[in-house]
């Protein structure tokens, strides 16, 4: 079937184009004379008059032109560069092109069609070759995903048939029995570590099941006395993965024989739900149970939240992996209960620092060569940014809030945290008299439809992690990374949470994440007993999947419903009107069994309760260890405004405005306190929403990360993330009695026994503070692996550990959102405050990363010891209930937690975000602390800086009676900040330098 | 005389229904959300103004606003022309003012409503960018939507927000008085350090009305300016008020006005 090309071409100046030129200028370091992109879209299998006619349909007429067939440019160029996507890879904009051609011609497209999208950038420059057109290309395109085309005027000018990238794949393989019963160990662990063997003998890739689980496996079948097929082997091994079944924290470890998670995570929710039960305060309604946790809004509405981490596939390909990250955790709301509606996305990335040019390699070969780098710290920023970017953006979901962390030990690989928050109603409508249907349960029945909805199945994600490029052809699809589709997404979400659901059209919901069909039917089989699903029903993108792929494929934009027979033409109605293509794919039952048939083949019969709970348990022991490390040298003393601004313009601590501006946080109406806060527009420590337009209610969000703790007890760096994420939630508004905790862990070689201690303190750190708090955790999520296994550019083995990360979220549900704090300082006159103790702890903090990297010492050795504790949680409790009161009485004018930086930082924040001086004197402060650097950036705990009115004084003393607190000074008309110890100015600078600092490292960002 | 009824369209990527909804009901008017799928079963001309929400719409993809422009046109095909003809008001904010120029519903120069002649492209950054923005409107432009409003501050949030038109049709808006809004360095710009153009528009137009003034497109978001709680100093402005007045009182957003402008025009 023949092609066509059409381009599309712009006829006024173009910004991309502008942008693409000076970033190749600033790449290959030589002048440019002129850059032009043309759009691209090759249309396979379609009459010369739909051609026109779509040509028609693409062209902006006031700004743009079209061109079919050979390009012909008025100017000359010396190279064009054309980047594609490889067969198979999502193209959001190819499918928007096939559904506008539908809809012009009433016709659907049959497998003959094709559209495909790509861009050609033509560069014109003396002095360029094609040397320097690979750099160009390697920055503008990724290989795993896009397809690379080089071309002199002449050669373009003379391509015949423009390229195809149709995936085409052999007829589909049958369904394979994979011979265990006789197999002995050595045969089980190759099946578990390389995977079933093709008949070429090749492998498809890791089970990732150990020898005890292949026995188990095998002893199974045995007493069934046949063989597995080989999607019953795929199933387990997805459903008994770390990844869905989480067994370091689920399996014995020491002598706790329930685990990590029951004894100290639920365990520590359990024992906070019981006594608020007790006062009949329990705002939880459903925890680690569902894809995301709720908890009690107002009388009528409940929140979710959750937060997950998308990390390898980050790694491989930024965009593509922080994109179907968001837009995958939407579907955690989407899929929670009978359904909510996202209404806020947040994001954490841990990265390592873009100036880092140090170059690692996957792969050596036998003869030495280095091969497939990964990519340079600067594109995982970028593109990880831009991903969340685009997936926010597109769905509609504002991004309330976020951070990003740098350090030496994510340059292997990056964690790309994203999380969604949802509302909905806690009763849904009523489907008959006698029913009251709470919104946080569901129950598919037996004989209710197995029905697919969204997108359509590909080989994305098949064993995704161990892609390799020597095994790919022209024609076999890209299948390591995905690109997320929001679009797709978006119709799906608007027809199920703003239709479907409140019809009461399905009896259970559930995402395709990990796993595919393989987990999520067989999740929900559970509800009901059994499954039986027809497996060739599901429709695909391509032809010639195996069934067992179509089974375990990890295909985005896809959720799995439960839909009673007699409500299935209602659903389906609905969906087709809202261009969501529905299945059935199977049948619930209550067999006790999940069977997959093929062609009405029985090729999958398993035991649901074998397949759930058949795995055997795998004790863990710890081994503990002690650390001492080592502090920086110190600098001068007496004079600390210099490192003031080192502190500012690190890149923990610097502005990331950037970001926030390139992240819609209003979408929906809801903002009330934005990522950037008061006129200096400085990073909040919290985020405060209204999901509810009519309602005053609002929900307060905030985030707590500290690796550099870890390095030194990872007991201790949980609770400061934990009061991190507490206080920065309480400052801005957020009442403790209505506030929860999400946790994920993200630890890399956890088969360590040290690795594994290193969790056990940290969890402990965990349950010990949450309880004391009264904060319970809603849900969770973790990463074990997070390791680096490659080459340095001597070709020296090399392994980089992420740190023990431990990223804790706080939501919490303020009554009125018009008592909301921001950061900034308010008045001038006003009275400067700080709350709390100040220890001598310097340990692990941002001023020795500082004088570390001064030194050029290794800033994650030269930590120091003394990490900031809690040496007593109820006092700060105390402290922080004072503090609640005084928001009450709406005194408070602005309020910052103290964090990275210390004291200093905080002081430097609140006066830069109300561009205001400020005057104070911190002698004689609560604490030990008495030495400048001490006092100003140790990172002590538990603390506040908070301004507020001359004449609430009085009130404000009376309220805080008894605590620990000092008046420090004054906010001043002037634009200076002068911190003065005793007789001594240890700082002395102005707004306008700051904020220079401040916002230097990411400004051309 | 009865609330007017304001149909808001959806589907497709179109996100900013439900807060056009609030607004517009903020404002006194009876707004229905109706997916672009639905228009054939209902009469538009039963509706007195007609809303194109904020959005990304077929993830603007291809162009912002092409599309879903291409559908709407397919699908209501003649009744847009009336609807604008007869005394209807038409209202597209964001990716709904993207869409209404691909249609030419706005500027109509010469009353014609079906031909292109300006467009929305690419921000001078490349990129998407959401800040908020001050907008001096028009005095001289006497559409409806833009009754007592002066200087008002909204947000923006856009990929492709950069207005742009040839020379010839700039000059036509200015002196046919098409211009709604432009961006301006108000006190929001000054006290935030920020340019008072977010995206390289020419002339530094922010919003356009048709010909006969009923329909109005603008790049700000006037539905995210309904609570004074959506205004980014607003803590700020609490405290000068608390300190003058002992105590907090709500008032609305700056973005209300325009919606009441709209529904007010029928009662």
């Amino acid at each position: 079937m023949s092609a066509t090309q059409l381009h599309i071409l712009p006829r006024i100046p173009d910004t991309r184009a502008a942008l693409r030129k000076k970033t190749i200028e600033d790449l290959l370091g030589k002048p440019v004379d002129e850059v032009i992109i043309a759009d691209t879209y090759t249309l396979e299998g379609f009459t010369p008059a739909v051609i026109t006619e779509t040509q028609g349909l693409l062209t902006h007429p006031v700004t743009e032109e079209a061109q079919q067939g050979i390009l012909q440019l008025p100017t000359t160029y010396d190279w064009a560069i054309e980047i594609g996507f490889q067969p198979g890879v999502t193209d959001n904009v190819a499918t928007t092109v096939a559904e506008m051609i539908m809809h012009k011609t009433q016709q659907p497209l049959t497998p003959e069609h094709g559209v495909y999208t790509s861009q050609h950038t033509f560069i014109r420059g003396a002095n360029l070759n094609e040397e320097d057109m690979k750099k160009v290309a390697a920055l503008l395109a990724n290989p795993l995903i896009q397809r690379i085309a080089i071309r002199t005027q002449t050669q373009q000018e003379q391509l015949q048939e423009p390229h195809v990238p149709r995936v085409r794949l052999p007829p589909t393989p049958a369904v394979t029995l994979v011979h265990i019963l006789e197999a002995n160990d050595d045969e089980l662990a190759i099946i578990g570590k390389k995977g079933i063997a093709n008949i070429d003998g090749t492998r498809r890739g890791p089970l990732a099941l150990d020898l005890t689980y292949m026995q188990a496996i095998q002893a199974h079948f045995q007493h069934l006395g046949r063989n597995p097929t080989d999607i019953e082997l795929e199933s387990l091994a997805q459903t008994w993965s770390e990844h869905c079944h989480h067994t370091i924290f689920a399996d014995p470890i020491d002598n706790i024989s329930e685990g990590l998670f029951r004894r100290y995570i639920t365990g520590a929710t359990k024992k906070i739900r019981a006594a608020k039960q007790a006062r009949e305060e329990d705002f939880c309604l459903s925890v680690f149970t569902d894809n995301s946790g709720a908890i009690i809004f107002d009388e009528n509405y409940l929140i979710t939240h959750k937060v997950e981490t998308h990390n390898s596939p980050s790694a491989l390909d930024p965009y593509g992996g922080s994109i179907t990250g968001i837009v995958g955790v939407n579907r955690d709301t989407i899929g929670f209960g009978m359904g909510a509606q996202p209404f806020a996305n947040v994001y954490g990335f841990c990265l390592g620092n873009p100036h880092d040019k140090r170059r690692f390699y996957r792969n050596k070969t036998a003869t030495g060569t280095l091969e497939q780098e990964i990519l340079s710290r600067e594109a995982i920023m970028t593109g990880v940014i831009n991903g969340v970017n685009v997936g926010g953006n597109c769905s509609g979901i504002p991004t309330e809030q976020g951070f990003m962390y740098f350090d030496e030990d994510y340059a292997g690989k990056p964690l790309v945290f994203v999380g969604t928050l949802g509302i909905a109603p806690r009763t849904l409508p009523y489907k008959s008299m006698d029913d009251t249907h709470y919104s946080w349960e569901k129950q598919a029945h037996a004989g209710d439809y197995i029905v697919m909805v969204g997108g359509r199945v590909g080989k994305d994600g098949i064993h995704g992690a161990t892609f390799s490029s020597e095994a790919m052809d022209a024609g076999s699809p890209a299948t390591a990374v995905q690109i997320g589709d929001p679009i797709t997404q978006k119709k799906l979400s608007d027809a199920i949470i703003k239709e479907a659901r409140d019809r009461r059209l399905y009896t259970s919901i559930t995402d395709n994440g990990a796993g595919g069909l393989s987990c999520s039917v067989a999740e929900m089989a559970k509800e009901c007993g059994g499954c039986e699903v027809d497996i060739d029903k599901v429709p695909t993108k391509y032809l010639g999947l195996a069934p067992w792929e179509i089974w375990v494929s990890e295909s985005q934009e896809r959720m799995t419903l439960a839909v009673p027979p007699e409500d299935y033409d209602n659903f389906e109605a609905l969906m087709q009107r809202r261009g969501v293509e529905a299945t059935v794919i199977g049948t619930f039952t209550n067999s006790g069994k999940v069977i997959v048939k093929n062609k009405g083949t029985t090729i999958m019969d398993l035991d649901i309760a074998f397949l759930h709970d058949g795995l055997p348990q795998r004790p863990m022991t710890t081994e503990p260890f002690t650390v001492d490390n080592p502090e920086p040298p110190r600098h001068d003393q007496e004079d600390l405004t210099p490192t003031l601004y080192g502190l500012l313009k690190s890149s923990n601590i610097a502005s990331t405005a950037f970001i926030a501006e390139q992240y819609d946080h209003e979408v929906q109406g809801g903002s009330v306190l934005k990522p950037l806060q008061g006129k200096g527009r400085v990073n909040g420590d919290a985020a405060i929403v209204r999901p509810l337009l009519h309602s005053q209610r609002g929900v307060v969000l905030s985030q707590g990360i500290n690796p550099n703790y870890g390095r030194i007890s990872t007991y201790h760096m949980a609770q400061a993330v934990i009061d991190i994420a507490v206080r920065k939630a309480l400052a801005a508004g957020a009442p403790l009695e209505h506030l929860a905790l999400l946790d994920n862990f993200c630890w890399s070689s956890s088969n360590d026994p040290k690795r594994l201690h290193q969790l056990l303190q940290a969890v402990r750190g965990c349950h010990d503070l949450a309880v004391a708090y009264k904060t319970p955790f809603i849900s969770g999520k973790d990463s074990m692996y997070n390791d680096f296994k490659g080459f340095d550019e001597e070709g020296r083995p090399v392994i980089i550990s992420a740190p023990p990360t431990l990223l804790i979220s706080a939501v919490g549900v303020m009554r009125n959102v018009e008592h909301a704090v921001s950061i900034d300082a308010k008045q001038p006159g006003d009275l400067v405050y700080l709350l709390g103790t100040t220890q001598e702890e310097l340990g692990g903090s941002a001023y020795f990363r500082y004088l570390a990297e001064q030194a050029g010492l290794a800033p994650t050795h030269y930590t120091g010891n003394d990490v900031p504790r809690i040496t007593s949680p109820e006092k700060n409790y105390q402290l922080y209930q004072a503090y609640q009161r005084c928001l009450e009485t709406e005194i408070i004018a602005s309020a910052t937690a103290v964090h990275l930086g210390g004291l200093g930082i905080a002081l430097a924040r609140t006066a830069m975000a109300g561009k205001l001086g400020m005057h104070v004197d911190v002698t004689n402060i609560p604490g030990v602390a008495t030495t400048n650097e001490d006092i100003l950036y140790s990172e002590s705990l538990g603390r506040l800086v908070v301004t507020i009115a001359p004449n609430d004084q009085e009130t404000f003393e009376q309220i805080l009676e008894g605590q620990p607190y000092k008046l420090l000074g004054a906010v001043r008309r002037h634009n200076q900040l002068i911190i003065q110890h005793a007789t001594q100015k240890v700082v002395d600078t102005t707004i306008e330098i700051m904020l220079e600092h401040y916002r230097a490292p990411f400004r051309n960002y | 005389m009865t609330r007017p009824r304001i149909l808001v369209l959806s589907g497709y990527g179109i996100n900013c229904e439900q807060e056009t909804q609030f607004a517009f009901e903020q404002a006194e008017g009876r707004a229905e959300i109706v997916h672009i799928n639905d228009l054939p079963g209902k009469n538009i001309l039963d509706y007195q103004i007609l809303a194109l929400p904020g959005g990304f719409s077929f993830g603007d993809d291809t162009g912002s606003g092409k599309a879903f422009a291409h559908r709407l046109r397919a699908t209501l095909q003649d009744k847009l022309q009336e609807f604008v003809t007869r005394d209807r008001l038409i209202i597209g904010i964001c990716n709904g003012f993207q869409i209404l120029t691909q249609l030419g519903l706005v500027p109509a120069l010469d009353g014609n409503y079906d031909q292109p002649t300006v467009a929305l492209t690419h921000n001078t950054q490349a990129r998407y960018h959401t800040r908020w923005v001050d907008l001096a409107i028009n005095p001289l432009n006497p559409s409806p939507w833009l009754q007592l409003l002066g200087t008002i501050s909204l947000p923006i949030a856009h990929g492709e927000g950069k207005f742009y038109a040839p020379r010839e049709v700039l000059e036509r808006l200015w002196t046919e008085e098409l211009v709604a809004a432009n961006y301006t360095e108000g006190e929001l710009c000054k006290a935030l350090d920020l340019p008072a153009n977010p995206n390289g528009s020419l002339d530094n137009i922010a919003a356009i009305t048709s010909t006969n003034g009923r329909v109005l497109g603008m790049m700000p978001h006037p539905e995210r300016a309904i609570h004074i709680t959506q205004h980014p100093l607003w803590t700020q402005d609490k405290e000068i008020y608390r300190r003058n007045k002992k105590y907090f009182q709500p008032t609305e957003g700056e973005g209300l006005q325009l919606f009441r402008n709209g529904v007010r025009h029928f009662t």
